[in-house]
């Protein structure tokens, strides 16, 4: 009986899941996470580019607070806030817990540019600043078409504006003690049953593996496997936070 | 001796078939849905924080067009004056009254911001920039929000809905759907540009 419910379920959200994966099939597909600079669109010299990734390590190894660069070519009609949400919400950069991330978005060819701003920053670098930001530093140097200046600037006053909210946490942080009391319980458990068998004489499951979890909005899993350059998000979540402009 | 260990063997049978029926995870998803409705009313809220200063900012410039910003305070006063506790989120009424009120507000700010185009001083003013930027952000985190709270609403229907867990619904815990928040039609509409 339950084995058939069990069945009936999975089968349920195999089929949700093929939906939301038909749904998202449409629209502009995010792009991998690379490393810190992810210049999609060919807009940063390679000199510029080592420099800024430079810098966005160091901060990254000072305080756990991750800065990552994205340009597109093109959004292909899609509202930039709204790519942009898929894109934090993929590479989950920011520390878990901290929410320490910040993604600084650029589409080329829609001449937009937004920077994301995770919910642990949103009290340093709040949307008027943020705004400030695009408007004052990035947006005028792009209108002159000198795209290098305008991501050193941009990213100079986001480091400005983020230094000093967080230290960066031991990395040895994610011991594997959940795993350990699982392992415990599951000896309590299979001690329980013996006993219990043993004194009914009765077998078969006693409990039913528990109800499913509700699948929500990944925030709970951390980020994706390793990348070439050993970079990867920490499992931050942003609230759409940051602010917007175009040049 | 034995009694009792089949007693204890039934009460573990009829606590797991009840976590198997959802008995559990309904009401974890009930809890999902009311934390992303506190969620969605504080980023309401915030915009509506935002629309006196707005107003204020808006006022000083010359003889800017009355009736734009009378709609936004009324608006806002509307908005403000409807509340929804998250016991209300399954009444379809109170839940599209609220909506409405809501939309209207966002109409009216987007009339506003549209208005404000064919007033260059007002447009250059780093007071009007910063708070259009904290009214973008804030439209942006309730966008962000209210998809959050619909995905929310969709997994704690679904999950009354599925099969065992319908029953473990109707017999125990008596939970009705709860009402999606809709994007309104009048705040989606692009507002007309006239000179």
């Amino acid at each position: 009986m339950h084995k058939r419910l069990k069945a009936l379920f999975l089968g349920g959200s195999v089929v949700v899941q093929l939906l939301c994966l038909v749904s998202t099939a449409f629209a502009l597909d995010v792009p991998p996470l690379r490393g810190r600079v992810n210049d999609d669109a060919g807009m940063i010299s390679a000199q510029t580019k080592t420099a800024l990734e430079a810098r966005l390590a160091e901060l990254e190894t000072d305080e756990s607070t991750q800065v990552v660069i994205l340009t597109v070519p093109s959004l292909e009609g899609e509202p930039i806030e709204e790519f942009s949400m898929k894109v934090v919400e993929a590479w989950k950069i920011g520390r878990k817990g901290y929410d320490n991330g910040v993604l600084l978005l650029v589409s080329r060819d829609d001449r937009k540019v937004r920077i994301e701003v995770g919910y642990g920053l949103e009290g340093r670098l709040t949307d008027l600043l943020a705004g400030r930001i695009v408007d004052n530093d990035i947006v005028p140097a792009f209108k002159e078409g000198q795209f290098d200046a305008g991501f050193q600037k941009g990213v100079e006053s986001i480091l400005l504006a983020v230094r000093g909210e967080y230290t960066a946490p031991s990395a040895e942080e994610k011991g594997n003690a959940p795993s350990l009391v699982l392992l415990l319980l599951l000896i309590l458990f299979i001690y329980f049953i013996s006993q219990i068998s043993r004194g009914s004489g009765g077998s078969g499951p006693l409990i039913n593996g528990g109800g499913p979890g509700g699948g929500f909005w990944g925030s709970g899993s951390s980020g994706g496997g390793g990348f070439d350059g050993g970079f990867s998000g920490g499992g931050g979540s942003f609230g759409g936070g940051g602010a917007s402009g175009d040049w | 001796m034995k009694p009792i260990v089949l007693r204890l063997f039934a009460f573990f049978l009829l606590l797991g078939s009840l976590s198997g029926c959802g008995y559990n995870s309904i009401q974890q998803n009930e809890e999902a849905v009311n934390r992303a409705w506190g969620d969605l009313e504080s980023q309401l809220q915030r915009r509506a924080d935002l629309v006196p200063n707005l107003v204020a900012t808006v006022k000083g410039a010359a003889n800017f067009e009355k009736e734009t910003l009378t709609a936004v305070v009324e608006a806002r006063a509307k908005a403000t004056s409807i509340q929804l506790t998250p016991e209300m989120l399954s009444n379809a009424e109170a839940m599209n009254k609220f909506q409405s009120a809501q939309g209207e507000l966002s109409s009216t700010l987007s009339r506003l911001l549209v208005a404000v185009e064919r007033y260059p001083d007002l447009k250059a003013n780093q007071n009007f920039r910063d708070l259009q930027n904290q009214l973008e952000g804030t439209e942006n985190r309730i966008s962000v929000a209210r998809q959050r709270y619909n995905g929310a609403v969709e997994t704690f229907n679904f999950s009354i809905r599925q099969f065992p867990n319908s029953m473990t619904n109707s017999l125990l815990l008596k939970l009705k759907a709860k009402e999606y928040f809709k994007a309104d039609a009048a705040a989606k509409a692009v507002p007309e540009v006239k000179f």
